[in-house]
């Protein structure tokens, strides 16, 4: 446990002293201003950040930490050739990037938000949510990229690995669920359709932030199952859980790839 | 005291007597008399009958309750206004139209500043003309659909003035049955289980500055033609058969000013001809206009809309309706010419919008980057979406 | 105070450790990288690996070390006696100095040092000497990405003795070190075993070897084909010099 803090504590300041990590807090700051100020009205301006936190967020998360790591890969080894356990070390990377990633994004989508909320109350729980599941998916991705990096020797393909995981979770999925449901549209899809939605992050991710993001009036249109699962705090509950499995299973995953792997 | 009452044609109705009952005092009253009710609470036993042309008039809010098995006040006569009363219980029956205040054949009559709670219909109106319904308060109890009466009804009646009122906790707000030539003007119709507005066939009405909000199923107007609606706001009507203003088989009206916000569905356009849609804001909801395809000859000009989901969908490549200088958010053309009008042409139906018409379920991908992608192809590349269905000169900036 | 339980991999209290590789076999999918090592690294010795490039030198290294992975089955790698077995407290023991270091960029050497302090027990010794002699203490607080290539491989050499190992491990050492930093490496090498060091070095710098080495493993294709002291080496191959003797052994082994 204690090896397990000085590796995450030593990480910590490697990544937060980065001015990668700072470039992204301030990006991430930059955009959010902006689009407060010139993103057209209050709602407008919260869609276009439910997509910063969708597609940005995951994406820094998935190629930042796939690169960090191959740029670790001999301290990982010093470290390893330490008195220290492996599991030590992969959790204090996944906590030294995962941590700061958090942060930047609390600090660059929540700072300026918070500002606007002080004039707008009603944006609280928007922001709550914004929040929320931006560090899920921080979590989600930063595993995904320890996985990558840990799979995958090669520090180009590994690279071209995280973009895939990327591109594969914000769009190729989302087209073959498109692909599923004109093919089989004349079939109850409702239900298959929901268990997809749940089994990829991102969907995961923006089925929730829509619903609170006043579109859920949409839902009401397509019918009971999607309104009675997300409507309800249940909903909330099971969807945040399902987020943290999807963070999970690939930390897991890597957890014992890692355990096996030969430096 | 008996001088006092019968001097200058006024009977006062008092809890301490003479006239302890409104029925009484409407007994005693001859036409063009005043009837002043005083402060308290009078139970009446059965309806009472307004049958000649009388005022009455309530000093304090004095209420009338009834039994809950009848109609409470029941006008028949010309003339008659009923001012300041509080008129209370009616209890909800299948087969009759029980109501608080009930005209029949009523002409010139004047309803203002009253409250109606906890009655099956609020006001109910036949075979009524040259009414004025003013200032009313209609608070239902707000029990399932089919247990509530609707709060404002009138059927086959003509030059109604029905303002100020506000509506709430009925089945419809407003509900109106071949009723012509009428004006209804800032009412808020709040909360109602189903319709905020519902009108059949009621020719050449004009709705103003009305606001229809929360109500279960929004507002829905069928089969009238001659309609005019301005400056109302429909507001909040949610769910999977909720609608800002459903327009059913409606021609020949304008639709002017008026604002929508977060509904399901703001405006819904089937077999609607020749309306014209004009500087309205449609913003944040899931579907601004849906025309459907037997709607012929509308014009939307000079409206706004940002923040929809879908802001125009269509069940068809064809349209029959034209857009021209309204103002987009999601446009994103330029004005090179600087004459206020984007330079290329706009196409307000997304090809999402066309895959969620066939398809319910599509609606999950929603804000996908990879439908977003889809969109754009289809928008550089037109193959599904209605070619003729554009807006040649879309504003660059939002009108007002 | 009662010393804390062993976990696996042996502990004992001081004094250099010997190190016992048997029948140490490992495969990176169909490639074989050492068929059946048999050797022994003797206590308080310099011991050199020599060898061809992909002979499985940094394999072997990196499998005692634990780096690589040794399934079950395949082998053991004793240390004082006791099988190391995936386990971790053994290099609460061992120095390791890998070919290329590369600390994290945003952390000044001190932090780097403070870290791998902090990964030992409380009271293990602690040998500045390289740091003085490397006259590195004014570099100490500076981010290591300012540092060169030369002082970073300093501050590895520096770790590797840091804790008084009872076995120090050399991947290349001096491939990095200008001459002046060589010499005092060197200096420091010579002296482990008096001061309770084993010393496991693999070079390909012959010379230095000789300089260096009591003994040689020399590992071809995954094979020892000699291990004994340089001078039974050149006697085998009839050599004066060990650049001959490699080359003679190598030729014989084809």
């Amino acid at each position: 446990m204690t090896s397990f803090r000085r590796v995450l504590s030593s990480q910590l300041r490697n990544v937060i002293r980065s001015r990668w990590m700072v470039g992204h807090a301030l990006l991430l700051l930059a955009v959010t201003i902006l689009l407060l100020r010139f993103g057209g009205s209050g709602e407008r301006a919260l869609l276009s950040l439910v997509n910063l936190v969708l597609l940005l967020v995951p994406l820094v998360s998935v190629v930042f930490g796939t690169l960090y790591v191959y740029n670790a890969r001999e301290f990982i080894e010093l470290l390893l050739a330490q008195p220290v356990g492996r599991g030590s070390v992969y959790l204090g990377l996944f906590g030294g990037l995962a941590l700061p990633q958090t942060v930047a994004l609390w600090i660059g989508v929540g700072g300026p938000l918070v500002l606007q909320t002080v004039a707008e109350p009603a944006v609280v729980r928007p922001l709550v949510m914004l929040l929320a599941v931006g560090t899920c998916l921080t979590l989600v991705f930063t595993a995904f990229a320890l996985c990558v990096a840990v799979l995958v020797e090669e520090r180009a393909r590994g690279f071209g690995a995280a973009l895939l995981v990327w591109l594969g979770c914000t769009v190729v999925y989302d087209g073959l669920i498109l692909l599923l449901l004109t093919t089989f549209r004349d079939y109850p899809l409702e239900t298959p359709v929901l268990i997809l939605t749940f089994l990829n992050p991102v969907d995961l991710a923006r089925v929730v932030l829509l619903l609170t993001f006043d579109v859920a009036l949409l839902m009401g249109y397509t019918g009971s199952v999607f309104s009675d699962l997300f409507g309800g705090g249940l909903g909330i509950v099971i969807a945040f859980g399902t987020l943290l499995v999807c963070a999970a299973i690939p930390l897991a995953a890597g957890f014992r790839w890692f355990g096996r792997k030969d430096f | 005291m008996i001088a006092g009452f019968l001097a200058v044609g006024v009977v006062t109705v008092s809890s301490a007597g003479p006239v302890r009952r409104l029925s009484d005092a409407l007994a005693l009253a001859r036409p063009g008399d005043t009837v002043i009710v005083t402060a308290g609470r009078y139970v009446e036993a059965g309806t009472v009958r307004v049958d000649r042309p009388v005022t009455i008039i309530g000093r304090g809010r004095p209420v009338i309750v009834g039994r809950g098995d009848h109609t409470l006040l029941l006008i028949t006569a010309a003339a008659v206004a009923v001012t300041g009363l509080v008129i209370e219980h009616v209890l909800p029956i299948s087969t009759e139209d029980r109501a608080g205040i009930r005209l029949e054949g009523a002409t010139g009559c004047r309803l203002e500043d009253n409250d109606i709670r906890d009655t099956y219909f609020g006001i109910y109106g036949a075979k009524v003309s040259d009414c004025r319904i003013e200032g009313n308060r209609v608070t239902g109890p707000a029990r399932r659909e089919q247990a509530s009466g609707n709060a404002i009804q009138f059927w086959s009646s003509d030059r109604l003035t029905i303002s100020g009122n506000r509506v709430t906790g009925h089945r419809d707000g407003i509900y109106l049955e071949f009723v012509t030539a009428s004006v209804l003007s800032d009412n808020q119709s709040v909360a109602n289980r189903r319709y905020g507005l519902h009108f059949m066939s009621s020719h050449g009405c004009t709705y103003r500055r009305n606001r229809f909000q929360h109500n279960g199923a929004g507002v829905a107007v069928m089969y009238t033609r001659d309609v005019t609606m301005e400056g109302n706001e429909f507001l909040d009507n949610r769910g999977q058969a909720a609608y800002g203003l459903l327009l059913k088989d409606i021609s020949d009206g304008a639709i002017r000013d008026n604002r929508f916000r977060r509904n399901t569905t703001a405006l819904y356009l089937e077999g609607a001809n020749r309306l014209e849609v004009t500087g309205n804001r449609f913003e944040g909801n899931g579907w601004a206009v849906r025309l459907l395809a037997n709607s012929v000859g509308n014009r939307f000009e000079n409206n706004l809309f940002t923040g929809n989901a879908f802001d125009v969908a269509t069940n068809s490549r064809s349209a029959s309706s034209t857009f021209s200088g309204n103002y987009w958010d999601q446009y994103r053309g330029f004005d090179r010419n600087r004459d206020g009008r984007g330079d290329v042409p706009h196409r307000p139906v997304r090809l999402f919008s066309l895959v969620v018409e066939q398809n319910d379920p599509a609606l999950i991908l929603l804000r996908s980057l990879f439908v977003d992608l889809l969109d754009q192809a289809e928008r550089v590349l037109p193959i599904l979406t209605p070619e003729t269905l554009t807006d040649l000169a879309p504003l660059m900036e939002p009108p007002r | 105070m009662t010393a804390p339980p062993m976990a696996a991999g042996p502990v004992p209290a001081s004094g250099a450790a010997e190190v016992r590789i048997e029948g140490l076999r490992k495969r990176y999918g169909r490639l074989e990288v050492l068929r059946g090592l048999d050797f022994t690294v003797g206590a308080g010795r310099v011991t050199a690996i020599v060898g061809p490039n992909a002979a499985g030198k940094s394999t072997l290294i990196k499998s005692i070390i634990g780096l690589v992975r040794i399934p079950t089955g395949q082998g053991r790698i004793l240390l004082d006696g006791v099988p190391i077995d995936g386990g971790v407290r053994y290099r609460e023991r061992i120095g390791y100095m890998p070919q290329a270091a590369r600390f994290p960029d945003q952390l000044t050497a001190r932090e780097v040092l403070a870290l791998v302090r902090g990964l030992r027990p409380a009271g293990t010794p602690v040998d500045l000497e390289l740091i003085e002699r490397f006259d590195l203490e004014p570099m100490l607080d500076r981010p290591i990405r300012t540092l060169s290539g030369g002082t970073r491989q300093k501050l590895n050499a520096v770790v590797a003795f840091l804790f008084r190992p009872a076995l120090v491990i050399l991947d290349e050492p001096t491939a990095g070190l200008d001459p002046i930093a060589s010499g005092i490496f060197k200096d420091k090498v010579l002296a482990a075993p008096r001061l309770g060091t084993t010393v496991l070095l693999t070079s390909h710098i012959l010379s230095e070897i000789e300089e260096l080495a009591d003994d040689i493993v020399f590992l071809v294709d995954g094979r020892v084909i000699f291990q004994g002291s340089i001078p039974s080496l050149l006697e085998r191959a009839q050599a004066t010099r060990l650049e001959k003797a490699v080359a003679t052994l190598m030729a014989g082994s084809r």
